[in-house]
């Protein structure tokens, strides 16, 4: 093979490498979860949510210019206590039923730092639940595993990308029973979210 | 039946109270699942499954201990069975 065949086809490689990756979060193995707890005089409301999807665009050599969206059912919610989850469910609190999704959507990364295969930053964008959409800055810590799809889901090759982050939110900015209960259950819910998404190839 | 609904009340409050025991003495509400952490290694993520199991807590021994109440206090609407009826 001549060289000038060869630069192109070099040239291509690279740049294919170089495009960011789309990372789907729908986690086959079930993992992925968002973590919620809400304090409360008796005992702190403790729950978790399973039910993420969404995608994220993602580029090793750029994590700066990261962007995507995370979806979460909102049904998928769950507290150990039945009454409490019941609540919770209900159209007097998240109303599931009107209001399906929970969601993240980036619209930009600040102050990034990466470090080895680790990026932290500030991810500025989006937030959606119970209806109602603000703009809220979140700490995140992107984590690029690459080739390591195939220690966790056998027959697949790619590589992962495990998102975390951890935040408040005011249930009445969300309009969550706005003023109401404030003594039973705090207005404030500290929010932590480890999920990872898979880019095949 | 004065007898009864006392016994029963006494075995109400004990049974609870022993089961509140010993399933922990939880402090909190009453679960019906229990969150059960699992280690991804790939990841490190940290997975949360739900293993249904009965853990009563303070509502629970609340309850009883209502029924309870209840219980030998419908027993004092009741004469014992061997006090001898006044003629």
């Amino acid at each position: 093979m001549k060289l000038t065949h060869i630069i192109p086809i070099a040239c291509l490689a690279t740049t294919a490498w170089a495009t960011p990756q789309s990372f789907d979060f729908k986690d086959p193995k079930g993992v992925n979860n968002a973590v919620f707890k809400l304090d409360a005089p008796l005992e702190a409301i403790n729950g978790s949510a399973n039910g993420i999807s969404g995608t994220v665009s993602f580029d090793p050599e750029n994590p700066g210019a990261t962007t995507g969206k995370i979806l979460v059912a909102s049904s998928s919610l769950t507290v150990p206590n039945p009454m409490q989850k019941e609540h919770l469910l209900s159209g007097n609190w998240l109303d599931v039923a009107k209001y399906p999704e929970i969601s993240f959507e980036t619209k930009a990364l600040n102050h990034v730092k990466t470090e080895g295969n680790i990026t932290t930053a500030e991810a500025t964008g989006t937030f959606s639940l119970h209806g109602v959409t603000r703009e809220i800055a979140v700490p995140v810590k992107l984590t690029y595993l690459a080739d390591k799809l195939s220690a966790r889901v056998p027959n697949l090759k790619g590589d992962l990308l495990v998102i975390r982050a951890n935040f408040v939110i005011n249930r009445n900015d969300f309009d969550i029973q706005k003023g109401q209960y404030e003594d039973k259950v705090s207005p404030t819910i500290d929010l932590s979210l480890s999920i990872a998404g898979a880019a095949t190839r | 039946m004065k007898r009864i609904l006392q016994l029963l009340s006494a075995l109400c409050l004990l049974g609870s109270t022993c089961l509140w025991l010993q399933t922990g003495a939880n402090r909190g509400w009453t679960k019906t699942s229990l969150p059960i952490k699992t280690l991804d290694t790939v990841t490190g993520i940290e997975g949360i499954e739900y293993q249904r199991k009965f853990q009563p807590g303070v509502d629970f021994l609340g309850a009883a201990l209502g029924g309870s109440a209840l219980l030998a206090g419908l027993s004092l609407f009741f004469r014992k069975n061997n006090e001898p009826t006044k003629t």
